[in-house]
C-alpha cells in the first residue's frame, strides 16, 4: 500500500541475552493513530526504541523515506539536575527564535514561559514544553511514551485535546503507549496489543474486546487500575 | 616572570577549567568520579617526581588506564561503576605508596603549583584553552545527553563519541588539576564550583559562568592566600572554593 508510513515485519529484540519482543509485524499507515497497550514490562518502551533506531533489533523496521520522527519520552528525571530554563531546553536542538514562538502558540503555552525554569513547571507544563520539543524538528511521526503519566486530571484532558488538535493541523501520525482505554477509544484509529507478542491489532472498538483486554492483562489486577512505573520500581 | 605569577596564572586556567568541565560532571553524577581518578594517578605522579619530569605527564596515562580499566570492569561484571572505581583507585595509592618519594609525599598529595615552571605553565595554560573550548562546543549536545541519552539519540547525536570525548576532557582536567591541588583534592577542584553555582543559577548560561568563575577565583584566593600563609596553595585553594560554597548556600532562596 502506497499510504504505508512504517512496516515492522518479525521484529525481535533482546535486553540482556532475554527477548522482550517477540515476532512482531504490523504497519502503520500516514495519519494514523496508532495506541500501543500492554501490561507492565509488555515491551511497550522497548518497542519505541527499536522503531527509532536506538537499540539493536532483529527483523524489519522499515520508515517510508525522509520521515522524521520526534520523540516524547515517559519520563526525565535527570532534567531538574540541570538548572535549565524552557528556552535553553529548546536552543539544545538548535530550534531558531520564531519556530519556538510558533510551537509555544501551537501547544497553547504564552511566551513568558520561555524565561522559567524547566523545574519550576507544572507536570502538565512540562509534557505540553516535551511535545513542543518534539515538534521543533518539524516530525511526520511523533512517538509517544505514556503522554499522560503521572499529569493530574486536568492537565490530562489538556494534553489529550492538545494531540487530537496537532493531529488535526499537522496531519501527524502517532503511536503511544498508553493505559487510560477511554483515550484509546476517543483518539486512535489503531490499536497494537502487546505482551512481548503481538496478541491484537486494528480497530479498537472491534479489537478491544473484554476478552481480548482480560487477556491481554492476564494475572493483573484490573487494566485501569493500572500503577505507572515509577510507582512500582524499587 | 616571577614564580608567584607563574603559579597564579596556571592556578586560575587550570581552576576555571576544572569548574567548566565539572558543571558537565555534576548532572552526570560523575563530579566525584573526578576523584578516584586523581588517587588512581599517584603512582603516575610518584614516577614524575623520581625522574624529574612534569607530574601532569606522568598522571595522565595512569588516569587513562584507569578509566578503561573501570570501562572493562563494568561491562564484564556489571557492577556498580562506584565499587569498581573504588577497587580501582584504592589499588592506585597503594601502588603509589610502594615508591613515592617520602619527602616528596605532599606535592603528589595536595599538589604544589607554587613551584611550577616556565615551560610546565605554558603547556597546562595552551591545554586548559583547548579544553575550555572543547567544552564550549559539546556542551549543549552533552547537557542534552545528561538529561536523557534517549532523547540524545533519537536526535541523531552520536552519543558514544561524546561521551569518548567527555572521558578524554576529564582524564586532561584531572591530570592538569594534580599539579594544582595533587592526587588527593581533584575532586575538589571540579565538583566544588560546580555545585556552588548549583546553587545560585537559574540558566545553564548563568551556571556555566558561575562554575568557571568560582574556579578561577578559588584558585586565585589559595595561591594568594598561600604566599601570605606560607601553607601549601592545594589546600588553600579547596578551603576557599568550599568558602564560597557556604557563602552560595546563605544566598540560596
Amino acid at each position: 500500500m502506497e499510504n504505508v508510513i512504517l512496516s515492522v515485519e518479525n521484529l525481535n529484540v533482546k535486553l540482556n541475552g532475554e527477548a522482550v519482543l517477540i515476532d512482531l509485524s504490523f504497519d502503520v499507515d500516514e495519519g494514523d493513530v496508532l495506541a500501543i497497550l500492554g501490561p507492565n514490562g509488555a515491551g511497550k518502551t522497548t518497542l519505541l526504541k527499536a522503531l527509532l533506531g536506538i537499540i539493536s533489533y532483529e527483523g524489519v523496521i522499515k520508515w517510508r523515506k525522509g520521515i522524521k520522527i520526534g520523540y516524547v519520552p515517559q519520563r526525565l528525571p535527570f532534567i531538574r539536575d540541570v538548572p535549565l530554563s524552557v528556552k535553553e531546553f529548546f536552543h539544545l536542538e538548535n530550534a531558531p527564535e520564531n519556530e519556538i514562538k510558533e510551537i509555544l502558540k501551537s501547544i497553547g503555552l504564552e511566551e513568558e514561559i520561555l524565561k522559567k525554569k524547566i523545574g519550576d513547571l507544572s507536570s502538565g507544563q512540562f509534557q505540553r514544553i516535551l511535545i513542543g520539543w518534539a515538534l521543533a524538528s518539524d516530525p511526520h511521526v511523533l512517538l509517544f511514551d505514556e503522554p499522560l503519566a503521572g499529569i493530574d486530571i486536568g492537565g490530562q484532558e489538556s494534553v489529550y485535546n492538545l494531540l487530537e488538535r496537532l493531529k488535526e493541523e499537522k496531519n501527524l501520525t502517532i503511536l503511544f503507549v498508553i493505559h487510560e482505554l477511554s483515550i484509546v477509544y476517543r483518539l486512535a484509529n489503531k490499536v497494537l496489543c502487546v505482551n512481548k507478542r503481538m496478541l491484537c491489532s486494528g480497530v479498537p472498538k472491534e479489537k478491544l474486546t473484554s476478552e481480548a483486554i482480560s487477556n491481554l492483562y492476564a494475572g493483573q489486577v484490573k487494566f485501569y487500575q493500572h500503577k505507572h512505573k515509577g510507582q512500582e520500581s524499587l | 616572570m616571577s614564580q608567584f605569577l607563574l603559579s597564579l596564572f596556571s592556578g586560575i586556567f587550570i581552576g576555571g577549567a576544572a569548574g567548566f568541565l565539572g558543571s558537565l560532571m555534576l548532572p552526570k553524577r560523575m563530579a566525584l568520579a573526578a576523584g578516584p581518578l586523581g588517587h588512581l594517578a599517584l603512582p603516575g605522579i610518584a614516577l614524575a617526581l623520581i625522574y624529574g619530569f612534569d607530574i601532569s605527564l606522568g598522571a595522565f596515562p595512569f588516569v587513562i588506564l584507569g578509566i578503561i580499566l573501570i570501562w572493562v570492569f563494568e561491562r564484564r561484571t556489571k557492577l556498580p561503576t562506584e565499587a569498581l572505581t573504588a577497587v580501582v583507585f584504592a589499588t592506585g595509592v597503594a601502588i603509589a605508596f610502594f615508591f613515592l618519594p617520602i619527602e616528596q609525599a605532599e606535592a603528589a598529595l595536595v599538589g604544589d603549583i607554587s613551584s611550577i615552571q616556565l615551560n610546565d605553565a605554558v603547556f597546562s595554560i595552551i591545554l586548559c584553552i583547548i579544553i575550555f573550548f572543547v567544552v564550549k562546543e559539546i556542551y549543549s549536545k552533552m547537557t542534552l545527553i545528561n538529561i536523557s541519552e534517549d532523547l540524545a539519540k533519537s536526535q541523531k547525536i552520536d552519543v558514544e563519541k561524546y561521551n569518548l570525548v567527555y572521558l578524554l576532557l576529564i582524564a586532561l582536567i584531572v591530570a592538569l588539576g594534580v599539579k594544582v591541588v595533587g592526587g588527593l583534592l581533584t575532586a575538589a577542584i571540579v565538583a566544588i564550583p560546580a555545585v556552588t553555582s548549583r546553587n545560585l543559577a537559574k540558566t545553564i548560561a548563568q551556571y556555566k559562568f558561575l562554575a568557571l568563575s568560582f574556579g578561577i577565583l578559588s584558585s586565585a584566593f589559595g595561591i594568594f592566600l598561600s604566599q601570605l600563609t606560607m601553607l601549601p596553595a592545594g589546600p588553600l585553594i579547596i578551603v576557599s572554593s568550599a568558602f564560597l560554597f557556604l557563602i552560595s548556600i546563605t544566598l540560596k532562596r
